[in-house]
C-alpha cells in the first residue's frame, strides 16, 4: 500500500497534471511515458555525430563552444588561488588572441562562490545578460546525501554569496526506488531557496546523474519529473561518476526538451557534463542540438557544457585554424 | 602438393604501439627496383602524422623519467630482437634494394651494431655532456643534458635499415620520443622494425612510424608546435630549408640533411643535438 501525499503545487506541473497533484498522480503521469527505443536512440545518437564541420562553419562552431562553456573546477583541492586563476582564464582564455570569446560561466563549490565573484568584478553578470555568470553546486553535491535542511541551507548560502546559477544534484536512492514525490519536493523545495531578497531567482540546473539512473528509460523520467518541478536546466552528471556526459543520454534529454516546448512553448536548457574533453566531440554536440530542438537553443541560457579541459583543446583548434600549423599544449595554460 | 595459400603481409603505420592503417585509407605501391610489385605500404596523411605527435607527447613523461640504466637496457633488448628476426631483414632488403645476400647481412649487421653502441650510450652521455662547474663561491654548480621532448625525423632515404636505425637510436638514447618518417621507396624494413620495436618492452608512443612521402608529411612536422626537435637527415630532395624555416617559428633544435654512405654514422652529437643543458646550484654546506 502507498501513501498517497501530495505534493509541492509547483506551478509547471499543476498546469500539466491538473489540481489533484498527488504522488500517485505524478507516479502515474511519469510511469505513463513511452519507454525509449535504446537502439534507435543510439544509432540516431551516432548518425549525427558524423557529421563533417570543416572550415569557417567549424571556426564558428570553435567560438560557439567556447561561449556555451560553464569552466569548472569541482576539486577537494580547490583553493580561492585556484579559482581566481579559473576566473581569469574564463575571462582571457587565450591571451594571444583578442577576438577569444568569454566562457558563459565558472562553475565552482558554494564556499569558493565570493572568491569567484570578486575575481570577476565589474564582468560579473550580476543578474544582467552581459557578462560572466558564476554557478554553485549546491546540495550536498555531488552524491546529495545530506537532508533538506542541509541542502536548503547550501543553496541559500551560494545564492547570498552571488552565484546566478545553482546547480542541484536529485536524490537518486529515491528516484530509483519510486519515490518521485520525494526527488520532486526537493527540488521545488531547493527553486524556492534559489530567490534572492530582491524575490528574482538563481537559475536551477537539475542534476539527473545519468550514470546512476541505468535506463534510458529512467533518464526520460527524470528529465520529465525535474522540468515538472520547475529546473531551468537539466544536467546529465556530476562529472564524478563514470560514464558521465554520453551524446544518446543528452540527446535524449534534449528530446524531452523538445516534447516540453511543444507541450508548452516554455524552454528549458540543457547541460551535458563531464568527459567532454575534446573540440570534436563537443561539435557533436552542438549538431545534436542543432538537429533535435533547433539552433536557437545554441545559446549560453539554453545549452551549457560542463567542462574543465575542454577549453584548452579547443584553443589549440582555433589556434590551428588561425596558423595553419598544429599548436601543443605548451601554448595554453596549465590549469 | 601443398594447399598452403601465401598470406601477403599488409604494412601499417605504428603510431602509439598499435598498427593501425592510414586514416585516409591511402595506401602506395612499394616495388623492387626493377619495378616489379613487392607489397602496398600505407600512406600516411597530415592526420596521421598529428596523432602520432600526440602519442609521441603522452610518451615522453615515462620514457624521459625512465632510469638512464632502464632505457640503455630496454634499447638494448630491441638490438637482441633485431638479431633474432635478421633472417627477415635480410630477406626484404635483398628484395627492396635490389643487393646481394651479402650486403644486405652486412647493413643488419651494422644496423644492429649501431644500436647497441648507442644502447651503450644510455647511462654514459650525462657523464660526457654534463658538467660540474667551478663558480666563484661554496656551492656545486651542475649542468645536465636532458632530453628534449618530441623529435621528428625524416629518415634517410637511399636506405632500408641502417639509415632508419641510425636516425632513431640516437634520439631515444636520453629519453626523446620519435615521430619517423621512414624511406618513401624503401618502406617495409620501417614496417618490420616497428614490429621489434613493438615487442621489446619499448613503451607505446615512443616510437612512431609513418610510411608515405615525406615531402607530404614533413612540413606539418616540422611547423608543428609541440613538436620540439627536427631531424632532417635525409631530407636532403625535399624544400629543406622551408622545413628549417618553419621549425625556427617554434624554436625547434635542427640537424641539417646529408646525403652519401656515411649519413648518420654514429655520433655523440647525435644524441647531444637532441637535448637541454639543465644548470642547478646547489649549497656545498649550510652557511
Amino acid at each position: 500500500m502507498t501513501i498517497d501525499r501530495a505534493v509541492s503545487p509547483a506551478q509547471r506541473a499543476l498546469e500539466v497534471l491538473g489540481d489533484d497533484l498527488t504522488e500517485s498522480t505524478l507516479k502515474r503521469y511519469l510511469d505513463g511515458i513511452p519507454g525509449v527505443d535504446a537502439v534507435g536512440l543510439e544509432q540516431r545518437a551516432a548518425a549525427l555525430g558524423t557529421r563533417s564541420i570543416k572550415t569557417t562553419s567549424k571556426a564558428w562552431a570553435l567560438d560557439r563552444i567556447i561561449e556555451l562553456i560553464d569552466l569548472t573546477t569541482l576539486e577537494g583541492a580547490d583553493t580561492p588561488g585556484k579559482v581566481r586563476s579559473l576566473v581569469a582564464k574564463a575571462l582571457v582564455p587565450d591571451a594571444g588572441d583578442p577576438s577569444t570569446p568569454r566562457v558563459a560561466a565558472v562553475c565552482v563549490y558554494g564556499d569558493m562562490v565570493p572568491y569567484a565573484v570578486e575575481a570577476l568584478g565589474t564582468a560579473h553578470s550580476a543578474g544582467t545578460d552581459e557578462g560572466v555568470n558564476v554557478a554553485a553546486v549546491a546540495t550536498a553535491f555531488p552524491s546529495g546525501r545530506a537532508s533538506l535542511a542541509v541542502k536548503l541551507a547550501d543553496t541559500a548560502d551560494a545564492v547570498a554569496a552571488g552565484a546566478d546559477e545553482i546547480d542541484m544534484v536529485i536524490d537518486r536512492g529515491a528516484f530509483l526506488s519510486g519515490r518521485y514525490g520525494l526527488v520532486f519536493d526537493e527540488i521545488v523545495a531547493v527553486k524556492e531557496a534559489c530567490r534572492r531578497a530582491d524575490g528574482s531567482f538563481a537559475h536551477l540546473k537539475v542534476i539527473l546523474e545519468t550514470g546512476e539512473l541505468n535506463t534510458y528509460d529512467n533518464v526520460r523520467r527524470a528529465s520529465w519529473l525535474s522540468i515538472l518541478a520547475g529546473g531551468d536546466f537539466i544536467k546529465t552528471s556530476t562529472g564524478k561518476v563514470s560514464p558521465a556526459a554520453t551524446l544518446p543520454v543528452t540527446l535524449l534529454m534534449l528530446e524531452v526538451v523538445r516534447d516540453w516546448n511543444r507541450l508548452t512553448g516554455e524552454k528549458i536548457g540543457v547541460k551535458p557534463a563531464g568527459g567532454i574533453r575534446s573540440s570534436k566531440d563537443a561539435i557533436k554536440y552542438l549538431v545534436t542540438v542543432a538537429e533535435t530542438v533547433g539552433e536557437e537553443w545554441l545559446q549560453p541560457h539554453l545549452f551549457r557544457f560542463g567542462a574543465s579541459s575542454l577549453l584548452n583543446d579547443v584553443l589549440l583548434q582555433r589556434q590551428k585554424l588561425r596558423t595553419g600549423h598544429y599548436s601543443g599544449a605548451d601554448y595554453v595554460t596549465i590549469d | 602438393m601443398s594447399n598452403h595459400v601465401t598470406v601477403p603481409k599488409t604494412y601499417k603505420l605504428f603510431v602509439n604501439g598499435a598498427f593501425p592503417r592510414s586514416e585516409s585509407g591511402r595506401v602506395y605501391e612499394v616495388t623492387t627496383p626493377k619495378g616489379e610489385f613487392l607489397a602496398n605500404a600505407a600512406q600516411a596523411s597530415r592526420k596521421d602524422a598529428r596523432d602520432a605527435v600526440v602519442a609521441a607527447r603522452a610518451a615522453v613523461s615515462g620514457w624521459s623519467g625512465a632510469t638512464a640504466y632502464n632505457r640503455g637496457q630496454v634499447l638494448y633488448r630491441v638490438a637482441e630482437v633485431l638479431e633474432g628476426r635478421r633472417a627477415q631483414f635480410e630477406d626484404e632488403i635483398v628484395r627492396l634494394q635490389g643487393v646481394s645476400a651479402s650486403a644486405a647481412r652486412d647493413q643488419v649487421d651494422e644496423a644492429i651494431d649501431r644500436w647497441v653502441w648507442y644502447a651503450g650510450w644510455a647511462d654514459k652521455y650525462a657523464q660526457v655532456a654534463g658538467n660540474a662547474n667551478p663558480v666563484s663561491g661554496p656551492y656545486f654548480n651542475l649542468s645536465v643534458p636532458e632530453p628534449t621532448g618530441v623529435v621528428a625525423i625524416v629518415a634517410p632515404q637511399d636506405s632500408a635499415l641502417v639509415g632508419l636505425v641510425s636516425a632513431l637510436a640516437p634520439a631515444l638514447v636520453s629519453g626523446n620520443t620519435v615521430v619517423v618518417i621512414a624511406s618513401e621507396a624503401f618502406p617495409l624494413s620501417a614496417i618490420t622494425l616497428a614490429e621489434v620495436l613493438a615487442t621489446s618492452d619499448l613503451p607505446k608512443g615512443v616510437v612512431n612510424v609513418l610510411t608515405g612521402s615525406p615531402a607530404e608529411i614533413a612540413p606539418w612536422l616540422a611547423s608543428h608546435a609541440d613538436v620540439n626537435a627536427l631531424d632532417l637527415v635525409g631530407a636532403g630532395a625535399l624544400e629543406w630549408i622551408d622545413l628549417e624555416i618553419a621549425a625556427a617559428e617554434t624554436l625547434k633544435r635542427v640537424l641539417p640533411p646529408e646525403d652519401g654512405p656515411d649519413a648518420a654514422a654514429p655520433a655523440l652529437g647525435r644524441i647531444t643535438a637532441f637535448t637541454e643543458t639543465k644548470t642547478v646550484w646547489h649549497t656545498k654546506s649550510l652557511i
